[in-house]
């Protein structure tokens, strides 16, 4: 219990005396996560679009493997990630392994099969005949695609901020393709993963209580957003 | 059959749905202004006769000559945005009663403003202009029915087809909404196609009556003829009910 106290009094400590160290965690931290959800939206919400309007051989089966990503083990994603950056891998001649760009990409692999299949499901969920009513209308594809999209949009709200925390909570691919460099690759994670190897559990507290304060105020402001959205 | 030129016409037109034909149409046609009314029990295929005409479900063969022309597939969706369509759930968007009345004009290139004006227009015609700042999500479902009414109407369609539009309401609301249904259609000049299972809106509103039955038309006329002459025991249900009024 005095550990967790310690650790919250280090918080705060840390926050107001607006430590350099962990402020370039936090916003790294921040960057790379809000780039990889941003990447995993402009993926993720076109073909979760594509595969809950048409219908072709095979479908079911994208499907199938789109929901069983959405629990991809981060350290699977790491590993493939790792293996395709390395020297001698297929994107090897990028020279990304162990930046920034890497870390993006493997969170963009964790985080797009959960906004795939949130629009999947959010899209499948309007009444059946709701697209027929927008076609009738008048509507072209491009049309009717935007008004569903439209109308699904609180729970592709839902999407980013699963999207988001699916990813700034990640350790696991983090670790293995940013390698926790100092000032270039460490993020809030994996900086409380070398702290508690190190012992210094009152810092790893810090961390942790940072990392849970921007999940929450990211989320809180997308909620914010959600709510006021409906019309009275 | 109206002495005005035809709208639209069909001519043999059959559409298949899930490997079985549910629709064969040697020939159809409404006039301009014309009001016809389409009953039959379940299964019937008025919705897919709907659905044919405003060409949302594939056809296996025929053609649909609008105006004159015959709409190609290129051309459905200018074809569309000449008719309106409304479906027995109101199907309102997420937002306001004045934005989901105002997107049909939104989709056809109207500024915000002009659309808003018109929705604005189109809902004190159907008695809700009251309403217009409201969730869509919010409304009774007779409200909602006299949005998705003018929604359509804001869009001052040549041809509206309406598939059993009031049958989820009570029968006082049902008979109100009619009523009102039919002044406007008749003070507008639309034509329009009703499915329909209710006597109330087949019977008050409607020109001409079409009977059908396994996908075919089996009995058309004056509604006056086909209720004299029932084709059969569908028909014949109509002979025996009684149209309340409004009043």
């Amino acid at each position: 219990m005095e550990l967790i106290l310690d650790g919250i009094g280090r918080t705060i400590a840390l926050i107001f005396t607006l430590d350099r160290e962990v402020l370039t965690v936090t916003l790294l931290s921040f960057k790379i996560s809000g780039c990889a959800t941003l990447a995993s939206l402009i993926i993720g919400i076109p073909t979760g679009v594509f595969l809950a309007l048409s219908d072709f051989p095979g479908r079911r089966l994208i499907v199938s493997v789109v929901n069983t990503g959405m629990g991809l083990p981060p350290v699977v994603v790491g590993l493939f990630v790792t293996i395709s950056l390395w020297r001698n891998g297929p994107l090897g001649l990028l020279e990304m392994l162990y930046t920034p760009s890497a870390m993006i990409l493997a969170q963009s692999v964790i985080a797009a099969p959960i906004v795939t299949g949130i629009t999947i499901a959010a899209i499948q969920n309007l009444p059946s005949n709701l697209k027929l009513q927008v076609r009738a209308m008048g509507a072209t594809k491009l049309q009717t695609i935007w008004i569903l999209v439209r109308e699904s949009r609180l729970p592709l709200l839902a999407a980013v901020m699963a999207g988001f925390g699916g990813v700034i909570s990640e350790v696991g691919a983090s670790i293995m393709v940013g390698g926790n460099i100092k000032g270039q690759t460490r993020v809030l994670t994996t900086a409380t993963v070398m702290e508690t190897g190190k012992g210094n559990f009152e810092t790893a507290i810090a961390l942790s209580l940072i990392l849970l304060l921007l999940a929450f105020g990211v989320n809180y402001l997308l909620t914010v957003i959600q709510q006021r959205e409906r019309p009275r | 059959m109206s002495k005005k030129p035809p709208l639209l016409q069909v001519e043999g037109m059959q559409i298949r749905r899930g490997g079985v034909q549910v629709l064969d149409l040697p020939g159809f046609s409404i006039a301009s202004e014309e009001k016809v009314a389409v009953i039959g029990p379940n299964g019937a295929s008025k919705s897919s006769l709907l659905l044919g005409l405003a060409c949302l479900i594939r056809r296996e063969c025929g053609a649909i000559i609008f105006q004159g022309k015959e709409v190609t597939a290129r051309e459905e969706t200018a074809f569309r945005r000449q008719i309106a369509m409304v479906f027995q759930e109101p199907l309102l968007f997420d937002t306001t009663v004045l934005d989901n009345v105002a997107e049909g004009l939104r989709i056809r290139g109207h500024g915000r403003r002009e659309a808003r004006e018109t929705a604005m227009k189109c809902l004190e015609l159907f008695k809700v202009g009251q309403l217009a700042s409201r969730s869509a999500h919010k409304l009774s479902g007779g409200e909602a029915q006299r949005v998705s009414l003018a929604r359509a109407f804001a869009v001052k369609p040549k041809l509206i087809l309406m598939d059993e539009p009031f049958s989820s309401l009570d029968l006082p609301t049902r008979i109100v909404l009619t009523e009102d249904l039919g002044r406007i259609l008749h003070e507008s000049g639309t034509a329009a196609l009703i499915a329909t299972h209710d006597r109330i809106e087949a019977l008050r509103v409607v020109d001409r009556l079409v009977v059908m039955d396994g996908g075919v038309i089996v009995q058309e006329g004056k509604p006056h003829e086909v209720i004299a002459n029932p084709v059969n025991s569908f028909v014949a249900a109509f002979k025996r009910t009684t149209v309340p009024t409004a009043n």
